[in-house]
C-alpha cells in the first residue's frame, strides 16, 4: 500500500508551550485509522496543521504521490487537493437547506466566476440525493440544517464530506453526543468511506475504536505514544499508565 | 430553495423568484404614474424639485441594494460604500463641468477678433474651472475629462479599482468584522481628506458644481432633463436588482451566505472565501459609482462633505432599517428613510412645542434616527422588511438566541426564517 500521507518531525508550540513535538506519522491510501489519546493530547492541533490551520513551526507534511508539501498551501487549496475535514462539533450551515449545504460540498469548480455563471445540473442533483439517502436524510433535504437534531447535523457534516469526495478524510470525535444506535451508523460510514479513501478517526470512545477494527495511533503530549492493533494499544504499559488506566 | 425547487427541473428565472416580477411592477407602477403626474411629462402636480428628489431616491436605493449584498449576504459590513458612490459621482461630475464650461468659454471666445486657438480654449475652461482654488491650470486626473465615454467608463472603474486594491490588501491579511468596518471608515476618511484639499485637483471643498445642466442640451428644461433622469435612475434600479437576484440565488449565493456565517467552514470545503469576497466587494462597488454617477446631475453638485464617512454609517442604517439579507428590504429602508429624512430636514415636518422647548425636527431628525435604528435593531432585528414575514406567518427559528453561525456578521436568530 502506498503512503497518500507522510507527517514528519512536527513541532508546534503555542507561547512556549509545545503542543506537537517530533510527531511522526503516516497513512496510506484507502487505510481506516483511529486516533486516541487524553484531553490536550493535540489530536485537534494535529488536524489543524494537516488541513492548513495551523502551520508548524518544524516538520514535514508530505501528500499524495507526487509528495506535496501541504505546510505551505492555503486551507483551501489543501481542501481542493482532496483533504476533507469534519470539525469537533457539527459545523454545517444552519442558514440553508440539507440539500444546498450538500450541493456547496459537491466536488465541483469552486472558482468564484465559475460558480456564478453555473447552475447545479441534474447529475449533481441526483448526487445530492444520493448522499442524503447515505446518511439517512432523504426526508429533511428542504428542512433548513438548524433544525436538525445534534446527530443528524453530524451526518449531514459526512455526507457533506463525501460529496467533497477526498482522498483523505481528517474526522474529530465523530461520535460525540451520538445515541448508541447512530453510533452505529456512524461507524458503518466510515468503515465504508475508508474503502475508497484514507481516514483518519479521532475518537475518545474506546467502544467505538473497537468496533471500527482498524489499525490504532495513541497521541500523548504531542508525540505518538504507540500504534498499532488496538489489542496491542491497550495492553501497552505506556498507554494503561496515560491513558487507559486513569 | 426548497427540496422541490431542487429536484425539479429548473424553471425560468423569473417564476423561481415571484419577488423579482412584484418588485419591478411595483417600479414601473411607480416610475408611470411619477410620469404622469410631473410638471415636465404630465399634469404638473408633482414639481420638477420634487421629481429630482425621488430619482435621487431611486439611486440611494440602488446603492443601498449593493450594501444588502456586501453586508447582508455576504456578511461584510463595508462602511465605505458611500465613498464609491461619491466617487462615481465626481467621475461623471467631471465630465458635465468640463464639456459646459467648453461651450462657454468657446462661446464668450467666439466674440473675439481672432478665433481661439485650442490652448487658449483650453486655458480658458482650466481658469474657469479652478479659479475658485487658485489655480489655472488642469490637473493631470483631468486629462480624459473632455470624453464623455472615458469619464463613463471611469464610473465604474475608479470605484471597481479601488474596491479591487483595497478588499485584496484587506481580505487577503483575513481583516473580518469590526476590524474591516474600522478600516473601510479609514479608507472613506481619507478619501474625503484628500478630496477637501484645494490642491487634490477636484476642486477641494467647493467640489463639482451645476451638474445638473446637461452640456449642449441649454434649451431642455430642468422638468424634462430631470425626467430623464429619474427614468434611467428607475431603470438602473430595476437591472440592479435583477442583477443582486441573480448573483444571491443559485449556488453563487449560497458560498456568500456561507461564507457570512462561518467562513472558515467554507475554506474547509476548498472554496477561494478572499476570491469570492473580492468578487463581491468589487462588484457592489461599481453598482455604488454607477448609482453616484446617476445621483449626482440630480443633486447638481458634490463637494467631498458627501464622501464624509457618516454616509457610509447612514447607507448601513438604511439597510439595517429595511431588513437585511433581503433585496427589497434594502430598498425599502432606502427610500422610507431617505424620504423620510428629506421630510424633516425640509422642514416640512411640523414643530413640537413642549412648551418649555420646541422640538424642530431639523436639527432633532438625526436623533430620531438614531433612536429608530437603537429600536429595530434591539427589537425588530429584521426591520420593515419583516412586516411581510409577519403578514406570510412567516415564523424565526427557535434556537434560545444561538445566531447562525460563529462569524460576526452571520445572521441572528431573528433575522432568520424557518
Ligand atoms: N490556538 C491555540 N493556542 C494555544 N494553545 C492551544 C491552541 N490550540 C491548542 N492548544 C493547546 O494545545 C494542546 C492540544 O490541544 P488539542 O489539539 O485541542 O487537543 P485534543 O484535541 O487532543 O484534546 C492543548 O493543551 C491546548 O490547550
Ligand atoms: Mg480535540
Amino acid at each position: 500500500m502506498s503512503t497518500l500521507l507522510e507527517v514528519s518531525g512536527v513541532s508546534v508550540s503555542f507561547d512556549g508551550f509545545k503542543a506537537i513535538n517530533n510527531l511522526a506519522f503516516q497513512i496510506g491510501e484507502r487505510e481506516l485509522r483511529a486516533v486516541i489519546g487524553p484531553n490536550g493530547a493535540g489530536k485537534t492541533t494535529f488536524m489543524d496543521i494537516i488541513t492548513g490551520k495551523t502551520r508548524p513551526d518544524e516538520g514535514r507534511v508530505l501528500y499524495g504521490e507526487k509528495s506535496l508539501s501541504l505546510t505551505g498551501l492555503s486551507e483551501a487549496r489543501i481542501a481542493r487537493e482532496g483533504v476533507g475535514r469534519k470539525f469537533q462539533r457539527p459545523t454545517v450551515f444552519e442558514d440553508q437547506t440539507v440539500a444546498e449545504n450538500l450541493m456547496l460540498a459537491l466536488r465541483n469548480n469552486r472558482n468564484p466566476l465559475a460558480v456564478l455563471f453555473s447552475s447545479p445540473n441534474r447529475a449533481d442533483h441526483t448526487r445530492v440525493g444520493e448522499l442524503a439517502e447515505e446518511v439517512g436524510l432523504t426526508a429533511h433535504l428542504g428542512r433548513k440544517s438548524g433544525e436538525l437534531s445534534h446527530g443528524q447535523k453530524q451526518w449531514l457534516e459526512i455526507g457533506m464530506l463525501l460529496a467533497q469526495e477526498p482522498r483523505l478524510l481528517l474526522v474529530d470525535e465523530p461520535a460525540a453526543g451520538m445515541t448508541p444506535a447512530e453510533r452505529e451508523h456512524t461507524t458503518d460510514l466510515l468503515v465504508e468511506a475508508a474503502k475508497t479513501r484514507a481516514v483518519v478517526v479521532v475518537e475518545h470512545d474506546m467502544a467505538f475504536v473497537r468496533r471500527l477494527g482498524c489499525k490504532v495511533t495513541v497521541l500523548h503530549e504531542g508525540s505518538v505514544l504507540a500504534e498499532g492493533s488496538i489489542d496491542h494499544v491497550t495492553q501497552d504499559e505506556k498507554v494503561i499508565e496515560v491513558y487507559l488506566g486513569r | 430553495m426548497t427540496d422541490a425547487a431542487l429536484t425539479m427541473p429548473r424553471r425560468a428565472f423569473i417564476q423561481r423568484h415571484p419577488a423579482v416580477l412584484v418588485f419591478l411592477a411595483c417600479l414601473a407602477l411607480f416610475t408611470l404614474a411619477v410620469t404622469l403626474l410631473a410638471e415636465g411629462t404630465g399634469t404638473g402636480v408633482i414639481s420638477t424639485s420634487f421629481v429630482k428628489t425621488l430619482g435621487k431616491t431611486l439611486c440611494l436605493c440602488l446603492v443601498a441594494l449593493a450594501m444588502d449584498l456586501v453586508w447582508g449576504y455576504c456578511g461584510i459590513l463595508s462602511l465605505g460604500h458611500m465613498a464609491f458612490f461619491g466617487l462615481g459621482g465626481y467621475a461623471i461630475g467631471m465630465w458635465l463641468m468640463y464639456a459646459r464650461t467648453e461651450i462657454i468659454v468657446a462661446e464668450s471666445l467666439a466674440q473675439a477678433p481672432l478665433p481661439p486657438t485650442p490652448d487658449e480654449i483650453r486655458d480658458g475652461i482650466a481658469t474657469q474651472i479652478f479659479g475658485v482654488v487658485g489655480a489655472s491650470e488642469f490637473p493631470p486626473i483631468w486629462a480624459l475629462a473632455h470624453s464623455l465615454p472615458l469619464q463613463l467608463a471611469a464610473v465604474v472603474l475608479v470605484p471597481g479599482l479601488l474596491a479591487l486594491v483595497f478588499g485584496w490588501l484587506a481580505f487577503r491579511s483575513r481583516v473580518t468584522g469590526v476590524y474591516l468596518s474600522i478600516l473601510t471608515q479609514a479608507m472613506t476618511l481619507a478619501l474625503a481628506l484628500y478630496l477637501f484639499q484645494n490642491d487634490s485637483g477636484l476642486r477641494g471643498n467647493n467640489g463639482l458644481s451645476g451638474l445638473q445642466n446637461l452640456p449642449g442640451l441649454g434649451d431642455v428644461p430642468q422638468s424634462t432633463v430631470s425626467m430623464w433622469f429619474f427614468w434611467a435612475s428607475a431603470v438602473a434600479l430595476g437591472a440592479g436588482f435583477l442583477l443582486c437576484t441573480w448573483i444571491v440565488s443559485g449556488k453563487f449565493g449560497s458560498v456568500i451566505r456561507a461564507i457570512r456565517d462561518d467562513e472558515t467552514r467554507v475554506r474547509f470545503l476548498g472554496y477561494p472565501v478572499e476570491a469570492y469576497k473580492l468578487v463581491i466587494f468589487t462588484v457592489t462597488a461599481v453598482i455604488a459609482g454607477i448609482a453616484g454617477a446617476l445621483y449626482y446631475p440630480q443633486a447638481g453638485i458634490i463637494n467631498p462633505a458627501e464622501i464624509a464617512p457618516i454616509a457610509s454609517i447612514y447607507l448601513a442604517v438604511w439597510v439595517a432599517i429595511g431588513g437585511r439579507g433581503r433585496l427589497y428590504g434594502a430598498v425599502i429602508g432606502a427610500a422610507f428613510v431617505s424620504l423620510l429624512s428629506t421630510w424633516f430636514t425640509g422642514g416640512q415636518a411640523p414643530d413640537i412645542p413642549l412648551g418649555f422647548y420646541t422640538i424642530k425636527w431639523v436639527d432633532w431628525w438625526t436623533v430620531l434616527l438614531g433612536f429608530s435604528f437603537v429600536g429595530v435593531t434591539l427589537f425588530a432585528p429584521k426591520g420593515i422588511g419583516g412586516l411581510f414575514d409577519w403578514i406570510a406567518d412567516k415564523r424565526s427559528p427557535d434556537r434560545h438566541g444561538a445566531d447562525l453561525g460563529p462569524d460576526q456578521g452571520a445572521l441572528r436568530e431573528q433575522e432568520a426564517e424557518r
